[in-house]
């Protein structure tokens, strides 16, 4: 078969920073190759030089040279990739909140019907033929097996949804050859992932070539014809799949061994003293409505909350945080706790770490050091030197605290100082995460924690949670769409379906028992 | 050479090449035009000085994310409205100039909370909105200059009712600050008291942008969502943005009319949001991203460009008054220039 692309010698640095070195490997049409390698190995940028993102050209572009059948290209722009027939799907959602579904997913390529002006004018004056355009967008959707609602906008649906939004968006171009998907199972829980790669099969088999990153190793195993391994920007290994398996993959990714995972928490056992005690919990968070949960957090502990995506599973800490309107009643350490109030949470000594980290968790164009000392800063008002009536930010009290962060959670970056929105996204993630570890909190509730994060940095960072459980007494609380993940670090796993508590259950429960509860048999009408 | 070119220009903004180039030009043209160097130079330090403030006023609501804050001219309009009552009650020196600043805090803020409120009901169009505000401001306040109840003979029309348009400030406190310490070197006058008042302002801004309130407001204008879930509350650091923003405006046009020996009532306020959001912007300020060396080097920029450029015009073309037509369309062009570079609605 004809290569559809080559990767010939590709090299990239950001001002000396040298990030990619001599990336080298072809594919064909119909293939899938998984793409791996360590947060900040330079996987999102080799994907952004094929998709022409502007980022590159204002950092001073590449060399080397991509073929993409048998022509050597410049990718200008994202316009000239889709041209191409190159679609991808980044590492972070690029859908337009305000529209709807439908119109999302012909954006630029609407259906059009002659309007009374365009007979006699140009192209543009025509009307948008939207029963068309929902027809089609639900078709598009239908292929990917998916039932969304195509005339809501898009800010209503939860996270996991907008994901195959955006595939729907890109198979329903008709000239597309080759799909680039940027982790686009990190907002996915297993049973959707798994949909979504039988989806992501379908279309490799229509001819379609497909480049996949993930750092869920399984779907890379079960899904990709061969894999490439990125480490520091280099290309160390490219194979057929066949001939590798899940460890070799981990241990070329991360240049060490890997412990295996095994479940942390089980059997612990605990006094009944509550810290947390959620009473018939209501959040109006669009795609993620919880209609009545109750549920207690005893001192201690580390609870899991698990359930699908739409179900309401991360609403629940949103709620308490004030982020989302929210009835109720909740009881922290037997106090009633006014969570409709911004920062009340805070000021008792919880933190959070919200699941969406670019709209919530960053500043994206500010420097790593203040991210993370943020909150620590703001609710405990610590890092600042105090003058009387005034207070200044004091840059190197904070400086050391997050070199010990940057260190303990093996942050990717060129130091202190550097400017979030130009850390790899897993690196990003960490710098989320260490936001709320600094602030030493009682009660710390993190959502998606190791979203996007490489394996060998997931295991040290729940690692991490375990031991500042163990250490500190910190009680946590996690939410999570990694059910293994949830297993691996909790006591507890609370199920989340339709908006309440299906059941709670021990880490090593039964799969059959999780996916039970999870599907939502139990109905849920209370 | 050309890739050095095109970093430089990338590095340093594509605009301020060109208004340094121009400003360039306009330096060459002073000495081939033997205009008087030193003069020239003394009208520079002034009118940087008495426009920095009102430039400084733009900070605040940039960080906040309310943007520009085109309603200056209500800022302005408690200003003057201080400056009169102190010129009623005859406050001189530099001891009046003080007692209008003080005074024009309480308006400042009385007006800056009326409007914050309603710029907090128009998230996504503040600048559009505080630019009708600011003029509307302006043409109530015209109305409040005829029947305000000012008696002293020298800033009432002598017939009839309402306070003169123009009012000169010799009888009170024309230049002070800029005489204060003031010395000559080369020919050139250092307006050193003017100097210091502003390099304190400066540094109190520089200060409050560093302060636990500062970064709250940081977070609040770059994503108010992080703001919220630190438990930031948005609403009321917009607010207290927009109140400072007010409260620099007034004191920025006592500062300006001091120096300046005039106060100007009735119209002159309504174009005045325009030079001082022109300065910031070529200092290399963005809607939503500023510092204060961005109004500094844009006031320098900005204000030296038009005090070189008045001399020049008149001695090019000796009729007519070209120098405030360069004004208008510099000042103008460069707003539209980087308004346009904002990607639609989304604050780069
Ligand atoms: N705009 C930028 N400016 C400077 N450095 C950058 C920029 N974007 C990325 N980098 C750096 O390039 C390196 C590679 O980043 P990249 O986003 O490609 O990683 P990645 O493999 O996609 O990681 P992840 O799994 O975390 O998404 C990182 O060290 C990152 O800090
Ligand atoms: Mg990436």
């Amino acid at each position: 078969m004809d290569t559809l692309l080559h990767f010939k010698n590709i090299k990239k640095s950001f001002s000396g920073n040298v990030v990619l070195d001599g990336v080298d490997f072809k594919i064909q049409p119909g293939q899938i190759v998984a793409l791996a390698g360590e947060n900040g190995a330079g996987k999102s940028t080799l994907m952004n030089i094929l998709f022409g993102m502007n980022v590159i050209a204002e950092t001073g572009g590449y060399e080397g040279e991509i073929i993409f059948e048998g022509k050597s290209v410049k990718v200008q722009s994202p316009l000239d990739a889709m041209e191409l027939g190159i679609g991808m799907v980044h590492q972070e959602f690029m859908l337009l909140p305000g529209f709807t579904v439908a119109r999302n997913i012909k954006l630029n390529r609407e259906n059009l019907i002659p309007s009374l002006i365009s007979r006699i004018t140009p192209k543009s004056y025509q009307m948008l033929d939207n029963p068309q355009i929902i027809k089609e967008a639900a078709g598009a959707l239908g292929r990917l097996g998916m039932e969304i609602n195509p005339e809501v906008t898009v800010d209503k649906l939860p996270v996991g949804h907008m994901q195959f939004v955006e595939i729907a968006r890109e198979i329903d171009k008709s000239n597309l050859k080759l799909l680039v998907l940027d982790e686009p199972t990190a907002v996915l829980t297993e049973s959707e992932a798994e949909r979504f790669l039988k989806c992501i099969r379908k279309v490799a088999d229509a001819g379609i070539a497909v480049i996949f990153i993930s750092h869920r190793l399984d779907e890379v195993i079960q899904l990709a014809d061969s894999v490439v391994i990125l480490r520091d920007g280099q290309m160390v290994f490219d194979e057929k799949t066949e001939n590798t398996d899940k460890h070799q993959i981990a241990e070329l990714m991360v240049g060490r061994k890997l412990e295996a995972e095994s479940l942390m928490n089980v059997n612990r056992s605990f006094e009944e003293d509550i810290i947390l005690e959620i009473k018939h919990l209501r959040v109006n968070m669009p795609g993620e409505r919880s209609r009545d949960v109750s549920l207690k957090v005893r001192r201690g502990e580390i609870l899991g909350i698990g359930g699908l995506a739409g179900h309401g599973k991360t609403s629940i800490s949103n709620g308490i945080f004030g982020m989302y309107p929210a009835r109720g009643s909740v009881h922290y350490k037997g106090r009633p706790l006014s969570f409709g109030k911004i920062g009340e949470a805070l000021n008792q000594g919880m933190a959070f770490v919200s699941e969406d980290r670019k709209g919530v968790g960053l500043l994206l164009n500010e420097s790593i050091a203040l991210n993370m000392v943020y909150t620590d800063m703001k609710v405990n008002r610590r890092f600042l030197k105090k003058y009387g009536f005034f207070s200044q930010f004091d840059k190197k009290s904070a400086r050391e605290v997050v070199e010990q962060m940057i260190q303990e959670l093996d942050i990717r970056c060129t130091g202190p100082d550097q400017i979030v929105g130009r850390l790899s996204g897993g690196n990003q993630q960490k710098v989320c995460m260490a936001r709320a570890l600094i602030t030493k909190p009682e009660l710390l509730f993190v959502s998606e924690p190791t979203r996007g994060i490489d394996i060998g940095a997931k295991q040290l960072l729940l690692n991490y949670l375990v031991k500042i459980n163990k250490e500190q007494g910190i009680t946590i609380v996690v939410t999570s769409s990694e059910l293994n993940e949830l297993r691996t670090i909790c006591d507890r796993i609370a199920i989340i379906g339709s908006g309440v508590v299906q059941g709670i259950l021990a880490p090593d429960a039964p799969n059959v028992d999780f996916a039970l509860l999870m599907s939502g048999e139990k109905g849920g009408n209370t | 050479m050309m890739v050095l070119l095109k970093n430089l220009g990338k590095s340093f903004g594509f605009p301020r090449l060109i208004i340094l180039a121009f400003l360039g030009l306009l330096i060459l043209m002073m000495f081939v035009l033997h205009i008087p160097v030193p003069l020239t130079l003394s009208q520079c330090l002034v009118r940087i000085g008495i426009n920095l403030v009102l430039a400084l006023a733009m900070v605040p609501g940039i960080m906040a994310g309310t943007g520009m804050n085109f309603a200056l001219p209500l800022g302005i309009e408690c200003g003057l409205l201080a400056g009169m009552i102190s010129l009623q009650y005859n406050m001189k020196g530099i001891g009046g100039i003080f007692a209008a600043m003080a005074i024009s805090i309480p308006f400042s803020i009385l007006a800056g909370w009326a409007y914050s409120q309603l710029v907090n009901r128009v998230k996504g169009s503040e600048m559009m909105v505080s630019t009708y505000i600011g003029f509307s401001m302006v043409a109530l306040m015209c109305i409040g200059w005829l029947v305000l109840p000012f008696s002293n003979a020298s800033i009432v029309w002598p017939i009839g009712d309402g306070l003169r348009t123009t009012i000169t400030l010799e009888e009170w406190y024309d230049r002070a600050l800029n005489q204060l310490f003031a010395f000559r070197i080369f020919g050139v006058d250092i307006p050193v008291g003017l100097i210091l008042v502003i390099g304190g302002f400066c540094l109190i801004v520089w200060l409050f942008m560093r302060s636990h309130l500062g970064l709250m407001m940081k977070a609040a204008g770059a994503n108010p969502n992080f703001a919220r879930s630190n438990g930031v509350k948005v609403d009321s650091m917009r607010t207290i943005a927009t109140i400072l923003s007010t409260v620099l405006g007034g004191i920025g046009i006592i500062i300006y009319a001091q120096g300046f020996g005039f106060y100007q009532l009735y119209n002159a306020p309504l174009m005045m949001a325009f030079p001082a959001i022109a300065a910031v912007l070529i200092g290399g300020a963005t809607p939503s991203r500023i510092s204060i060396f961005h109004v500094i080097l844009g006031t320098i920029m900005f204000q030296s460009m038009l005090a070189i450029a008045t001399p020049v015009a008149n001695s090019l073309i000796p009729e007519g008054n070209l120098s405030e037509v360069v004004r208008t369309i510099v000042s103008n062009g460069i707003i539209l220039y980087a308004l346009s570079r904002m990607q639609g609605g989304k604050r780069s």
